[in-house]
This record gives C-alpha cells, sequence and structure tokens, in this order.
C-alpha cells in the first residue's frame, strides 16, 4: 500500500525523507566498504527481476483471487540489508514516476515503510534468528512468513500513523487501523507462503548464491540500527518538532519561511519598482487586502482554539467558485492556444 | 490492467520523454528541483483550500502543452492509481459534517471541501510526477540526482535498473504467455508453480548479473556511469526556474482566485 501525496503534511513529509536520505546514505556507505563492484548490476538487475515478478500473478489457494510478490524481504534475504534497502529504494522511487504509485513526497514514507523495515528491522531481528543457518525448509517457511507479516503491519502502521499525523484525512485512528491492519496481515500471509516457496526452490537449485550472504553475517547490524533509529529520532525531533511547532502556530509555512529570511511576516515593501505598481494596483482594485498574509496570519490564530474551519461566508465562497472556474478556464484557454498556435506553425 | 498493456504503457511514458521541445531540452536538475518546490507548495496548503489550488493547473497543462505530451494519457494514469487517495479521502465528508458554506442554496460541508482538497492536490502531485519522467528521461533524472549528491553507487544499479527493466518485463511477459499456453483455467496459476517459475526468472536474472558485469570490466567500469551527453544550465535553465518560484509564490500567498472572483461579481453586478 503506497502512501499517497495528497493526504501528506509537508512536516511529515519532510521528516521522513530526512530519515530515509539517511538511512540511504548509511547504507550507500557500507555497500562502499565491499570493495567488490560485482553487486552493482546485481542490484540493478534484481531490482528490475522484483518487477518482472511482479507481474507474474497466481492463483490465491482457496479464495480464486489473485496476487502477486511484494519483495522486500526476498530481497534482504538474498542480497542482505544495505543492498536490498537500496534496490527497494530504487523499486519505489521507479513505481513512483512510471507508475505514479504514491508520489514524490510520498517517496520518503514508502520507501521507509516499504523498505527500512523489511531490510533493517525485520531481517536482522526476526528474520535472522528464526531461520539462522538451518537448513530445513519448515524453518524457512515459519522465519519467512513471520517476516513478512512483521515488516507488512509495521508499513500499515505507518501508513495510519503518517495519513493520522498530517492531518489530511478525518479517518479515526481506531477505524483506520481496523481497516489497514486486517488487510495486510492477510496478505502478509499469502507474500510469506511464496517468499519461502522461492527461497527453498532457490535453496534447492543454487545454494550458493543464498550462501554468499549467510556467510556475511555482520552482528554489527544491532549496534548500526541502533545509530541510525537515533539518527532518525534526532532528524523527527527537529524537523518535526520544528516544522510543527511553526505549523501550529502559523498554519502557513510559506509565511513562516519569509518570517525567518525577513524577520516579520510580511514581504518588505519596496516603494519602488514593479513592486509598488502592483500595490497601487492592489489597493485600487482592493480585492487583494484582505486575503494578504498577515491577515491570513491573524485568523489562523483566532482560530486556534476552535476547529480549524475557514470562517463560513457565503460571499466568499462564491467568489472563490466563480474565481475557480475563471482561472480553470484561462488555463485551459492557455493551453489549448498554444497547442493550435503551434499547430500552425508547424 | 494486463500484462501486456502495464508494458506498453511504460514503455509509451518512456517514449515520450524521447521528444525534442523546449521543455525537453531544460536541464534535468532544474526540472527536478522546479518538481519539487511544485510538490511542496501545492501540499503545503491548508486541508480545507480548494479554490486556491486552481491555479496550480497552469504548471502541469504548460507542461503538456509545450512538451506535447497527450493529456488524455496522462489522465488516464492519474485516474489509474487514484483508488488509495479516493478510499482514505471519502470519509471526510461522511465524518467532518460542520456545513460551513451555503453556496446557491447547496450547502457545503467541511469534509467535503478537505475530499475535494485532497483530489485536487492528487491531481496535481501525480500529473507532476509524470510529466517530470515524460519530459525529462529516466537517465535524465538519474543523473540530475548524482550531479546533486546522491550516492554514485545507489544512481549507478538506478541507472542498470532502468536499462534492465523492460529485458526483464520481455522476459517475464514470455514466461507468462508460456504457461497460459499449457494451462486451462486456474490450472498452472498456483503458487507452487508461480515460486518455481520466479526461481527460473531469479537464476537466469543473476546469470546476466555476471554476464553484464564481466562485460563492464572490460569496457573499464570503475564504479561510477558516466554520462555521454554533458548537461550545462544555461541562462535559459536559470530563468525557467526563477519564473516557476515566482509562479509558485505569488499564486501561494495571494488568494488570486477569488479576487478574480470579486472582480467579476462586480461586473456582473
Amino acid at each position: 500500500m503506497h502512501m499517497a501525496d495528497a493526504l501528506l503534511s509537508p512536516a511529515i513529509g519532510t521528516t521522513l525523507w530526512a530519515g530515509t536520505a539517511a538511512v540511504s546514505g548509511y547504507a550507500s556507505m557500507k555497500l562502499r566498504e565491499r570493495i567488490d563492484d560485482r553487486i552493482i548490476p546485481l542490484m540493478g538487475v534484481l531490482g528490475a527481476f522484483i518487477f518482472a515478478a511482479q507481474m507474474i500473478n497466481f492463483t490465491i489457494p482457496g479464495t480464486g483471487s489473485s496476487g502477486h510478490l511484494g519483495g522486500g524481504m526476498i530481497l534482504a534475504i538474498i542480497l542482505g540489508p544495505h543492498a536490498a534497502f537500496l534496490v527497494m529504494a530504487s523499486v519505489l522511487i521507479v513505481q513512483a514516476l512510471f507508475f505514479a504509485d504514491g508520489g514524490l513526497l510520498a517517496l520518503g514514507c514508502n520507501i521507509w515503510n516499504l523498505g527500512v523495515y523489511p531490510c533493517y528491522l525485520v531481517y536482522p531481528l526476526i528474520y535472522k534468528p528464526l531461520a539462522g543457518n538451518s537448513r530445513s525448509s519448515g524453518r524457512i517457511l515459519f522465519a519467512s512468513v513471520m517476516g513478512v507479516v512483521a515488516a507488512l503491519q509495521l508499513g500499515a502502521f505507518s501508513v495510519v500513523m503518517e495519513t493520522l499525523l498530517s492531518g489530511k484525512s478525518e479517518l479515526p485512528f481506531g477505524a483506520f487501523i481496523l481497516l489497514m491492519q486486517p488487510i495486510h496481515l492477510a496478505i502478509g500471509v499469502i507474500e510469506g507462503l511464496v517468499t519461502a516457496a522461492i527461497i527453498n526452490h532457490v535453496r534447492n537449485a543454487r545454494p550458493e548464491l543464498l550462501e554468499s550472504t549467510a556467510a556475511s553475517r555482520p552482528l554489527e547490524i544491532a549496534i548500526s540500527l541502533r545509530r541510525i533509529m537515533i539518527t532518525f529520532a534526532v532528524l523527527a525531533v527537529i524537523t518535526g518538532g520544528g516544522l510543527s511547532w511553526f505549523a501550529s502556530a502559523h498554519p502557513d509555512g510559506l509565511e513562516w519561511s519569509i518570517e525567518k529570511v525577513y524577520g516579520k511576516g510580511e514581504l518588505p515593501e519596496a516603494e519602488y519598482g514593479i513592486a509598488s505598481v502592483l500595490k497601487g494596483i492592489q489597493e485600487t482594485t482592493a480585492f487583494l487586502p484582505d486575503y494578504n498574509l498577515k491577515s491570513a496570519g491573524n485568523k489562523s490564530k483566532k482560530a486556534e482554539g476552535a476547529p480549524a474551519w475557514p470562517s463560513a461566508d457565503a460571499g466568499t465562497s462564491a467568489a472563490g467558485i466563480i474565481g475557480a472556474a475563471i482561472v480553470l478556464g484561462l488555463i485551459l484557454l492557455i493551453g489549448m492556444g498554444i497547442r493550435t498556435f503551434r499547430g500552425r506553425n508547424v | 490492467m494486463t500484462f501486456d498493456a502495464l508494458y506498453y504503457d511504460m514503455g509509451r511514458l518512456d517514449r515520450l520523454s524521447y521528444g525534442d521541445t523546449f521543455v525537453h531540452r531544460l536541464d534535468p536538475r532544474v526540472k527536478v528541483i522546479a518538481t519539487i518546490l511544485f510538490l511542496f507548495t501545492v501540499i503545503s496548503f491548508p486541508k480545507y483550500e480548494v479554490v486556491a489550488l486552481a491555479p496550480f493547473f497552469l504548471f502541469p497543462v504548460l507542461l503538456i502543452t509545450l512538451g506535447e505530451i497527450p493529456a488524455l494519457f496522462i489522465f488516464r494514469k492519474v485516474l489509474l492509481v487514484s483508488p488509495f487517495a479516493i478510499l482514505i479521502g471519502v470519509f471526510n465528508p461522511l465524518l467532518d459534517d460542520g456545513i460551513v458554506a451555503v453556496i446557491f442554496g447547496v450547502p457545503l460541508s467541511a469534509g467535503l471541501l478537505s475530499f475535494l482538497s485532497i483530489l485536487l492536490k492528487f491531481t496535481l502531485t501525480v500529473s507532476a510526477a509524470l510529466l517530470l519522467i515524460a519530459t525529462t528521461s529516466f537517465p535524465g533524472v538519474c543523473h540530475a540526482l548524482r550531479r546533486l549528491g546522491l550516492p554514485a553507487i545507489f544512481v549507478a544499479q538506478l541507472l542498470f535498473l532502468y536499462r534492465y527493466l523492460f529485458v526483464l518485463m520481455e522476459e517475464a511477459m514470455r514466461i507468462i504467455r508460456a504457461r497460459d499456453m499449457r494451462s486451462f483455467g486456474t490450472h498452472g496459476t498456483d503458487m507452487k508453480v508461480f515460486a518455481r517459475l520466479v526461481g527460473i526468472l531469479l537464476f537466469r536474472t543473476v546469470d546476466r548479473a555476471e554476464r553484464i558485469y564481466c562485460a563492464m570490466l572490460s569496457r573499464g567500469f570503475r564504479g561510477d556511469i558516466p554520462s555521454l551527453r554533458k548537461y550545462r544550465i544555461a541562462a535559459i535553465d536559470l530563468a525557467y526556474l526563477a519564473t516557476t518560484i515566482i509562479f509558485l509564490a505569488v499564486f501561494r500567498s495571494f488568494r488570486v482566485t477569488e479576487g478574480i472572483g470579486h472582480i467579476a461579481q462586480e461586473l456582473l453586478r
């Protein structure tokens, strides 16, 4: 399940981007320590493999509906956590750009939900201890199902938290959780079964593929994981805390940034040049003063205690709708105008 | 969506980036930055904002027309991924039912406004992301990311992913076709067969990676993938970026839409 830009607030999006960027930097650094470049084409091609494998569907037993492979866990088992994380991030980037799954701002959330959990939490803490170095397919099955279920539960929970903290959706916490977790429990069990079946097949046919990652078993993962979590927590507090502080004081992030640059909530008013001409026009037409930055800030401060509904004013709303219709009409005209103008030129 | 349709759809988005228009010729870095700024501006609007979002449609519309991108194709792709945003947003009108305005006799609830706002933001953000790819090409975006400071190893394997995406998808397509020809109904599509098919695909993939690696070594690979095309930020790129920033700042800070509405009301009176 991919998080979408439209459900996200800038504060949450930035926080998760910061966390994801930190982990990506860490993973790249870890990989660079291996002098072997061999892993680069392998990672890239395995990313493409995840796409290709996702397109092969299968019938879920008993239901007749069809499912497909998710990927994070299987990559972690084959490549190890660092490389798997970067591949997963790449897969999500391509999905965001080509299939518009999620979005570019939500990419941070998605990489976090679908990459960090399986690679850096579930793989070292659940899959590895459960599967061990055993050759029994039963243990691999158990470890895979537990691992994928845990990863998906964490991911689904994060989607809920990110959406709710962003405050764009009205869904109450309980209902949202009840909507997301059971669905992902079912998906997790199926995906775990499939992952186990593939891993067992690989282990039978080409065991050396799995042994290369099993041999390089870094115990430091647990330690470095803590470092990542601390880095992320600090980043989250700084960006999230800082951003939500100004978000509550001024719902308008842009206003805040202007305030930071200029020391006050308004752009300095130039008394010369085009700015003053524009200001003159603005004063004579007199439709904007009520909507400038300053009054928007005041209004929101007044409304802080009350629910943040915009003030009900039929006149304003009607103007808004008429204005929107005109603006959209103009944009369409501009678009069509350019097109016909070009057509004539060609 | 069937496999073939998905595959060709993706190929089509890729082919759009081969275009040679004003937008396509802009430096990828500038386009990536402009797109991210656009997304941030759109997302930064408060949850009940609807009308102020209208002017922002100018950005995708201009990219579509100047970049000669088929508008319907982009629109169809936006629709295709809309279910999640709709699913989460559709509860807003039911749960947040305070009436905030009555327009032309129709009562408007706060939840309806926030739902509309989600839908508009969704359309804007998704189309901006798609248009970035359609006007910049994936390798272009990758090189921009590299120049903007992403780790070389990450960008290198991202380029590999893209290069072999189509190859492996074709391979998967052949596998599926072979399976479908040999199976009847749901026979042969169970998990056991699936695991083996994917396993085979995985082996082929790993072997392919090995061959690619050997080929790369013999061509002098040292960990970074250089681009033959030299990207240079020219005056026109800076002008594009500046225009975008001014456009975003103006429409973010002034409620132009309602202003125009007021003027229209005055004129009609």
